[in-house]
């Protein structure tokens, strides 16, 4: 693919403003609108676009795509372990009151680290769609 | 009434933009129509007062999935001339339309049951609506309530949800991921041992 000097210096300026707002997003969710879903699919537009401007083969180095298998996993772990923790804290499925001192703290908590396992499986999930049928045509 | 103008462009696009996708024939504009198709829907979310899900629209409606139809299109090629002939049209054209003309009045007349927009009578505001608006804040301490009902009060829902997501990317994986190694071609005494 012939190198589009423009595109290349656009794209390098605007990913690390797309992840800025994709981490915003996330963390930021609790207080505006937002949360882990969509800061996951913006984190994984950054990268989406990284690919399409840089190819396929570089974006993998960056993320290789067993990493991704790992994180996509991890989100969904981090997910419920938060419910195993507050079983074993003793308390239900998903109640985060006990996580922390007082409810609205453990809920805090909770929140955070719920949306953080839904922002790492969409991001993961999302990039191993794209690579997924991205890469089918290479062979 | 500045509300009134934007809904009516914003609807007026979305008609113009559907009915452009219903007569194209190019598969390559058509999914760009979609995605813009997306992106006029989150800018009517936006107007409806529901930034959260005019987020999700336009991250997945317009961004993530043009991009998956766009790299679905590149795989499948389309020779320059079809390989098929086109079969002949065999059905009138007035059955569909009534067809079409009776479930359209059918679903306008619905609609004249439906409580106005932010009625606080509406079904939908009367239910558990109430209950999470006083009380999310108190409970869980967050001021976005949408959060509050997501992460906490329907976390078990947001579970199967993020399961599915990735369900959805192992299925993905088995079918298409990967890179396999290329079929060995079978030469013609393996071909006649595997049918005998």
């Amino acid at each position: 693919m012939r190198p589009n000097l423009i595109l290349h210096v656009i794209a390098k300026f605007v990913i690390p403003l797309i992840i800025l707002f994709a981490l915003y997003v996330q963390f930021h969710g609790d207080f505006g609108p937002g949360g882990g879903f969509q800061a996951g699919v913006i984190f994984s537009a950054a990268f989406i676009l990284y690919s399409l401007v840089f190819g396929l083969e570089t974006a993998e180095k960056i993320i290789p795509p067993h990493w991704l298998r790992i994180l996509a996993s991890l989100g969904v772990v981090i997910y419920a372990g938060v419910g195993i923790e507050s079983l074993i804290l003793g308390g239900n499925y998903l109640d985060y009151t006990l996580l922390g001192s007082t409810q609205i703290a453990g809920q805090h908590l909770g929140i955070l680290l719920v949306e953080l396992g839904v922002g790492i499986t969409v991001a993961a999930a999302m990039l191993i769609l794209f690579f997924a049928f991205a890469g089918r045509g290479r062979e | 009434m500045i509300d009134v103008v934007i809904n009516i462009t914003l609807l007026a696009f979305l008609a113009i933009t559907s009915i452009a996708i219903v007569r194209m024939t190019n598969l390559f504009a058509i999914v760009m129509l979609f995605g813009i198709f997306s992106l006029l829907s989150a800018g009517l979310f936006v107007v409806m007062d529901a930034p959260d899900v005019a987020f999700t629209e336009a991250a997945v409606g317009a961004g993530i999935s043009t991009v998956l139809m766009l790299a679905t299109l590149a795989l499948v090629k389309r020779p320059k001339e079809p390989y098929y002939d086109e079969a002949p049209r065999t059905h009138r054209a007035w059955l569909p339309l009534i067809v079409v003309a009776v479930t359209g009045t059918a679903l306008v007349y619905g609609t004249w049951d439906i409580p106005g927009f932010g009625s606080p009578d509406a079904p939908s505001q009367t239910h558990v609506a109430r209950y999470y608006l006083e009380h999310s804040m108190p409970d869980t301490g967050v001021p976005n309530t949408v959060t509050a009902v997501l992460a906490s009060y329907r976390g078990f829902d947001t579970l199967g949800e993020v399961t599915v997501i990735f369900t959805a990317a192992v299925a993905v994986m088995l079918l298409i991921g990967g890179r396999r190694p290329k079929p060995t071609l079978k030469t013609k005494d393996e071909e006649a041992q595997d049918e005998a």
